[in-house]
């Protein structure tokens, strides 16, 4: 069974401390793809028990409209994850995030408790997604294994912080330091066929070396970004969503491989661009992009 | 009584203060009165010195004496020094039964409340009372009946001589020997002097207060010397430091920047965006982003504005430096930037009256297109509270609330949803400050509702599609879904003060708060 | 359940509520201190009541020093002091007790 939100749009995934009452009561409201509601680095050791009645109770009554509703648990080496699994399914949360994810048998193990707690709750067998965050060598190395570890899981993310720190790299600002890791998920992750979304960027006062960040992680053909602050999600959606340009060219190349596929020619050119059959799935993706976006006004 | 407004006016107020209920925004408009004249003592003899050693002699020259009534201006907001000043002087003296007409009190006058509760104090009018005077007034300790008025409304009670001023204390940053007062050119500036525009002109005795004398002549004058009797130097008339309250900084609050993308939005899509419409906005952090939102937005389809008004702020002034608007036209500086603009030649001040006053022939507001505002409470039938709190407590201040929304053509409020726990859009507002029939549009984070008295804003915005249109009633359905429906505040029986329309009439009044008990 | 010990839950940060409970002979006693009394005092002691009539508490004193918490924010605080009072973190009946 391929859960139907497995493909959603998920240009931004927001952060949230689940801890904090103030936060999660209304965070649809600033129109981000998924939240993830959290209960691992945010949550300070002795209120680990205090986030997940906050995190059930928020998720069966706060009206989040339609947006992802994701639970990052704590780690595997904890004690903690497992209760938090149980709350997070009976709660209804849309996926669970798996933090420090090394292996496919790390997600094996989460998949198990998670069908269990579905089995205990009377919640549907799958209706559970998973994502995979990346945060060591290993984990980056394993991307591919982790990606076809389950069909629950529709994507991979790179927890960049802990990872340099594996890599034994300083964080540069560049990326440079990043640049291996985010090649290596995002082949695993399309050769899987799922998503793969980009570290968080910390400092909110550099609002243009943010922008310059997602400009590249959106030509490196990354789906998402992981995001801590609304402020950061008005340049990821505008950066995420096809220009009227775009669209345009998408439209017609969709257009012209219909005709021209009808009349038996294969290569032909449009706005002076080369054009084959191998481009028409990328320009419907453009326009699926755009609908999903909420910018398309065509009728394709 | 229930006036126009559906709110309860108990008979024995209309009797104590021999008032009407409020009937309509335009109930008065047409008639013809008298204006009263101050009594004025004649300065003749040229060796007659006007200068004063002390607030305590000026006091005693003016004929201070119990029962009498105060005026002072807010210029300096939190920063004011005046007030006390006096009021620490008249208590000593063992002066009783005062009335403060204050164009507005603040937290700076906290230390005013041991005489509120001793009765040197027994009377105040003010467009709004924050801090610790307006809980001992929403707690019964004010002898008399406390007066809420806006700022158009304090120039109509003086004129119509409802209002007797007494003595009016002006705070002037600058002052000549012979009483001519400015609100630049000293070491504690304030920009302008407008509320004290109507005292000059009808207070019997007038006391120029300053930290800056200056040589004669001190021209052009705010208040002109022939309005005053009596000139004092004092150390410091105020602290223009605190006069800003709100942020420093543009906001980075994505809530609030969401608000002022809407409010922008339904600004340049109403009927009256065009080359010379006018503008009046507050210092709310949303306020001020939508304005410099509208700007952007201004340059790019080259539209100016014919004049910008308030209450102004560093936003408004830019639109003036970049050459945007025509002129502006100041009532009071809300921050230092405003103070410093008011030396621009196209920058204007305009009193109180000629800005807001509903009984003269025509002021500013009446040629207002945009005013935004801001509110605690917006109810199902647009009416606004400004004044009392959520906790029963007043808290707040009229200002110009009710003047711009009956004047402008376009009156949008911007609010979020909730305030804390509290919806701000709610069933009925705890108490009526500017009424429904002039509100038309509501600006919240979680969408804008257009008053239906307004089809023609409504028919306007049809086709505008990057706006959440909701019906207010689903706002307020919205509140309540997230926050459980409220019960109503619980107060007393005896009305403590009353919320004074700016004709006169009582728009609402306000009663003695009480404890919360458990009915269980 | 018992309330076998003191305990706190929650914080004094804007809204959110901090809950203490202690080890009452008989009976529940409620108490609650808000910032928005007048409007939701009456329902902050009606939920806190059926949070505990769902745990099973029978008797008990309940403090609540709240600063404009929702409903959902006040069932998590009291179930989280109320478990906590009993040390028991794991295992929770998710949809039956707390619900």
């Amino acid at each position: 069974m391929i859960h139907p939100d497995k493909k959603r749009l998920r240009r931004s995934m927001m952060f949230l401390n689940a801890q904090k009452p103030g936060l999660i009561k209304d965070p649809y409201i600033y129109g981000a793809d998924s939240i993830i509601l959290d209960l691992e680095d945010a949550v300070a050791e002795n209120q680990k028990d205090a986030a997940r009645y906050s995190l059930y109770h928020a998720l069966k009554e706060i009206d989040y409209q339609g947006t992802e509703r994701v639970v990052r648990i704590n780690g595997l080496d904890t004690p903690y994850w497992k209760e938090d699994i149980r709350a997070c399914v009976a709660g209804g949360a849309d996926s669970i995030r798996i933090a420090k994810t090394e292996s496919a048998q790390d997600v094996h193990i989460v998949e198990e408790h998670v069908l269990a707690a579905e089995r205990e709750f009377g919640r549907a067998e799958g209706s559970t997604l998973l994502m995979a965050a990346l945060e060591s060598c290993r984990g980056v190395l394993s991307a591919l294994e982790i990606c076809e570890s389950s069909g629950r899981l529709f994507g991979i993310a790179l927890s960049g912080g802990d990872y340099s720190k594996d890599l034994q790299a300083a964080i540069t600002g560049t990326g440079v330091e990043l640049a291996g890791a985010r090649q290596h998920m995002m082949i695993a992750a399309r050769a899987a066929r799922v998503q793969c979304f980009d570290t968080v960027f910390t400092d909110l006062d550099d609002m243009e070396g943010f922008e310059k960040e997602v400009e590249m992680i959106r030509k490196m053909g990354f789906d998402g970004k992981s995001i801590v602050n609304p402020r950061q999600i008005a340049i990821v959606h505008k950066i995420f969503t096809p220009t009227p340009k775009e669209i345009v060219f998408s439209e017609k190349v969709v257009r012209e491989i219909d005709e021209k596929k009808a009349q038996g020619i294969g290569v032909f050119t449009v706005d002076g661009k080369m054009i084959d059959i191998a481009f028409y799935a990328g320009a419907r993706r453009v326009l699926e992009l755009a609908k999903a976006s909420g910018v398309y006004k065509g009728d394709m | 009584m229930i006036n126009k407004a559906g709110r309860d006016i108990p008979e024995e107020i209309l009797q104590v203060t021999g008032k009407e209920i409020f009937q309509g925004i335009y109930y008065k408009d047409g008639i013809e009165f008298q204006k009263q004249g101050p009594v004025t003592k004649v300065v003749m003899n040229h060796d007659t010195s006007k200068m004063v050693d002390s607030i305590h002699e000026a006091l005693v020259k003016c004929g201070a004496h119990d029962g009498m009534t105060l005026g002072f201006h807010h210029h300096f907001r939190e920063g004011d020094l005046i007030v006390n000043m006096v009021m620490h002087e008249v208590h000593k003296m063992g002066i009783r039964d005062v009335t403060i007409c204050a164009s507005s009190l603040g937290k700076a006058h906290d230390e005013l409340l041991p005489y509120i509760e001793d009765g040197t104090i027994t009377g105040i009018e003010s467009s709004g009372v924050r801090g610790k005077i307006g809980e001992a007034i929403s707690r019964g300790k004010l002898k008399g009946l406390a007066i809420m008025r806006s700022h158009g409304g304090r120039v109509r009670a003086i004129q119509t001589g409802e209002t007797v001023i007494d003595i009016s204390f002006i705070g002037a940053p600058t002052c000549d020997d012979y009483g001519n007062c400015r609100g630049i050119g000293g070491k504690s500036d304030c920009g302008v002097l407008s509320y004290s525009f109507v005292d000059g002109n009808h207070a019997n005795k007038v006391v120029a207060v300053t930290d800056c004398l200056v040589p004669f002549p001190n021209y052009p004058a705010h208040i002109a010397m022939t309005k005053v009797d009596y000139v004092c130097v004092v150390d410091a008339i105020g602290n223009p430091e605190k006069i800003a309250t709100g942020a420093a900084k543009p906001t980075t609050d994505v809530r609030k920047l969401l608000m002022a993308d809407y409010c922008t939005k339904v600004v340049v899509n109403a009927p009256y965006f065009k080359e010379g419409f006018s503008y009046q906005t507050g210092v709310g952090g949303a306020s001020i982003a939508s304005t410099v939102l509208l700007m952007r937005i201004m340059e790019e389809r080259g539209i100016r504005m014919g004049f910008g008004v308030g209450g102004l702020t560093k936003a408004m002034c830019d639109l003036l430096d970049k050459g945007l608007v025509n002129c502006l036209l100041d009532t009071q500086d809300f921050d230092l930037d405003a103070v410093r603009s008011v030396k621009n030649p196209r920058h204007f001040r305009i009193s109180a009256g000629a800005y807001a006053n509903p009984f003269n022939k025509g002021a500013f507001v009446n040629k207002l297109d945009y005013v935004i505002l801001a509110a605690l409470e917006v109810d199902v039938k647009f009416n606004c509270n400004v004044v009392v709190g959520s906790d029963g407590i007043i808290t707040g201040a009229q200002g110009g609330h009710p003047d711009t929304a009956a004047g402008a053509k376009c009156t949008i409020v911007i609010t979020p949803l909730l305030q804390g726990r509290i919806p701000a859009i709610c069933t009925d507002v705890t108490t009526v400050t500017t009424p429904g029939e002039c509100v038309d549009v509501v600006v919240t984070d979680y969408g804008v509702a257009i008053n239906p008295l307004r089809q023609d804003l409504i028919e306007a915005m049809k086709d505008v599609d990057d706006i959440p249109f909701r019906t207010i009633e689903e706002l307020r359905d919205r509140a309540y879904q997230i926050t459980g429906e409220p019960e109503r505040v619980q107060f007393g029986d005896r009305v403590v003060g009353i919320i004074e329309s700016r004709d006169g009439t009582i728009m609402d009044v306000v009663r003695e708060i009480k404890d919360f008990t458990l009915e269980e | 359940m018992k309330i076998c010990k003191s305990a706190v839950a929650g914080s004094l940060e804007s809204s959110d509520a901090m809950v203490t409970v202690e080890p009452l002979e008989e009976g529940i006693e409620v108490a609650v201190d808000s910032v928005v009394m007048h409007q939701f005092g009456k329902r902050i002691h009606q939920v806190v009541r059926e949070t505990l009539h769902n745990l099973e508490v029978e008797s008990g004193k309940v403090s609540i020093v709240d600063k404009g918490a929702l409903d959902c924010t006040l069932k998590a605080r009291v179930e989280c002091a109320v478990y906590r009072s009993n040390d028991v973190t794991g295992n929770l009946p998710w949809g039956g007790a707390i619900r």
